[in-house]
């Protein structure tokens, strides 16, 4: 018996053609495949981002030694993954920052001469006490930490109403 | 969004021409018989060649040839995501392209593709063969684990044992008396730039001159009338098929490289004696073997230098047959260069064999 197949070169409104229909499957397997080897190579690249990124959620950090620093120096630490800088001021008071600059992300430096936390790149300038900008670029004060000088070192907590 | 796509092919098509390629392409026709299915296996090594670009430019992302390469390979492997599964894709790619090079090269020779006026592409092919080799070669010592740094220790004994500039040789390739870390950096400058540098316009060239002569018939087809050769257009038809064999080989390259990832032994350390059953790649099997077997028969390096001869003549016959085997009207000659590939294949078959059999 023969079975009569009904292939409609023209397709009734609403329907696909099988051109049409293997055009769209094709490019549906297509994007499968682009998205099983997409995937991992993403995660491959990102690797180090996320590393850095989980390092950089730390909260407290000890500066060994940092109790020894004398009056009216500054010393450079790493804050989780970003640089920072702790001061030792004239009056003994304690103060630790970020020193990302907020402006486009140089490293400020303390300047005891000066009295000021200074950036090079465009010439930012801080207050060394509040971390407040003063003058020049930086949209923000940068972002200060809490400091708890100990007999073996400086403990160094972020502020939990900052973010850093 | 049709009418968009429609006008840019337009704005595009006027300046480079594609409607030009496309109906070449239309007019490119590939031969269709019995033996089709080799046609294949030039196109699959091409594919595992892209893979191997792809996968190696991902490793020399982090990876750091010097004395830090293995620690560098250990955080590919152990440390970033999917690092394993990209070194595995390389490694699994690598022997794959060698097999199908190797099947390529056979089914060309069989197929007497190498006659009048295919010759260079015979030559270039064998120049791509040994090309891939010594990628493989400079790529197995990258991981400087203990087994690499063994195979490339005794692989490099066997440039050191020709005479007068043998040793000269080897300590320009080690950069030193023996392999360290300015081995790797070396055979890293050469596995990624130098041997890119030289395989790829080689490779364009091979493909160029397939396109050029069109798809070799196989003898039995070349003696049919040309009315009852079949042959199907190159595209869509032989495209569609060769994109088909393509998702193939990178389903089968997947399942593999993810279901047995490459080893990573432990570190190289030439205090440490070899560990047993050292061997080179299945691809280097054979001269392994013949040179074991040469050093047994033949006291000294004298079996070295035989076995060595042994293969270059070897090569050197393999390199010449387009021209002891011209064109249609060889005759004998054509029926002693088919039981010279039957020979070759055996010989290589049986001593690779024997070789593994022998660890
Ligand atoms: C990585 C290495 C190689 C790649 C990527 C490659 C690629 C290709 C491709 C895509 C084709 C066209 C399709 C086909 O006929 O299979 C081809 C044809 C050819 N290849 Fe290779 N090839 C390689 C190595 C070799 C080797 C080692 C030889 C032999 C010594 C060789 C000899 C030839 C010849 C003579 C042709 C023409 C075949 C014909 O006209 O039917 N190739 N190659
Ligand atoms: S980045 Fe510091 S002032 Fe511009």
């Amino acid at each position: 018996m023969k079975k009569e197949y009904n292939h409609k070169a023209v397709p009734t409104e609403g329907e696909m053609t099988r051109g049409a229909f293997l055009k769209a499957a094709a490019g549906g397997v297509g994007l499968c495949y682009a998205a099983a080897a997409g995937y991992p190579i993403y995660r491959y690249l990102s690797s180090p981002i996320e590393k850095v990124e989980s390092a950089a959620t730390v909260s407290e950090v000890t500066v060994p030694d940092g109790q020894k620093l004398a009056k009216g120096e500054a010393k450079m630490f790493k804050f989780g993954a970003k640089p920072a800088m702790l001061i030792h001021h004239q009056d003994d008071s304690w103060v630790a920052l970020i020193a990302v600059c907020t402006h486009l992300g140089c490293t400020a430096q303390y300047e005891s001469a000066k009295n000021r936390i200074f950036c090079a790149c465009h010439g930012g300038v801080y207050d060394p006490k509040t971390g407040g900008n003063v003058s020049g670029p930086p949209p923000r004060p940068l972002t200060r930490l809490e400091v708890k000088v100990t007999a073996d070192g400086v403990v160094v907590t972020q502020n939990p109403t900052a973010k850093t | 969004m049709k009418t968009l796509f429609t006008s840019v092919y337009a704005w595009v098509d006027e300046r480079l021409g594609l409607e030009e390629i496309q109906a070449f392409a239309r007019k490119k026709r590939v031969p269709l018989h019995a033996q089709s299915f080799w046609y294949y296996w030039g196109g699959i090594s091409l594919f595992f060649f892209i893979m191997q670009a792809v996968t190696g430019v991902l490793l020399m992302v982090y990876y750091r040839p010097g004395p830090d390469a293995y620690e560098s390979v250990r955080q590919i492997t152990y440390d970033m995501n999917f690092g394993w599964l990209i070194r595995s894709t390389h490694s699994w790619s690598a022997n794959l392209m060698l097999g199908a090079v190797f099947i390529h090269m056979f089914s060309v020779y069989f197929m007497k593709a190498y006659r009048q006026p295919r010759e260079f592409g015979w030559w270039s092919g064998l120049a791509l063969l040994i090309l891939a080799t010594v990628f493989g070669f400079s790529g197995y010592l990258l991981p400087m684990d203990d087994l690499a740094y063994f195979a490339t220790k005794v692989g490099l004994e066997v440039p050191a044992s020709a005479p007068v500039i043998g040793p000269l040789i080897a300590k320009l390739v080690r950069g030193g008396t023996e392999v360290g870390a300015h081995t790797v950096q070396r055979f890293y400058t050469l596995h990624v730039v130098i041997l890119p540098a030289l395989f790829i316009p080689i490779l364009m060239f091979h493909l160029w001159l397939v396109q050029k002569h069109g798809n070799a018939v196989p003898p039995a087809e070349e003696n049919k009338p040309v009315a009852q050769r079949r042959s199907i257009p190159f595209f869509p038809n032989f495209v569609i098929k060769d994109v088909a064999v393509w998702l193939i080989a990178l389903n089968v390259l997947a399942v593999l490289a993810a279901i047995f990832p490459w080893d990573l032994g432990p570190q190289a350390d030439a205090l440490r004696p070899a560990p047993k059953g050292i061997h080179p790649e299945w691809y280097f099997m054979s001269q392994f073997q013949v040179l074991k077997v040469m050093g047994d028969w033949m006291r000294g390096t004298l079996g070295e230098v035989v076995g060595v001869l042994l293969f270059t003549g070897g090569m050197v016959a393999w390199f010449l047959v387009p021209l002891y085997d011209p064109n249609k009207s060889s005759g004998r000659k054509a029926r002693q260069a088919t039981y010279f590939g039957l020979a070759v294949l055996a010989v290589l078959i049986i001593t690779t064999i024997w070789g593994y059999a022998a660890l």
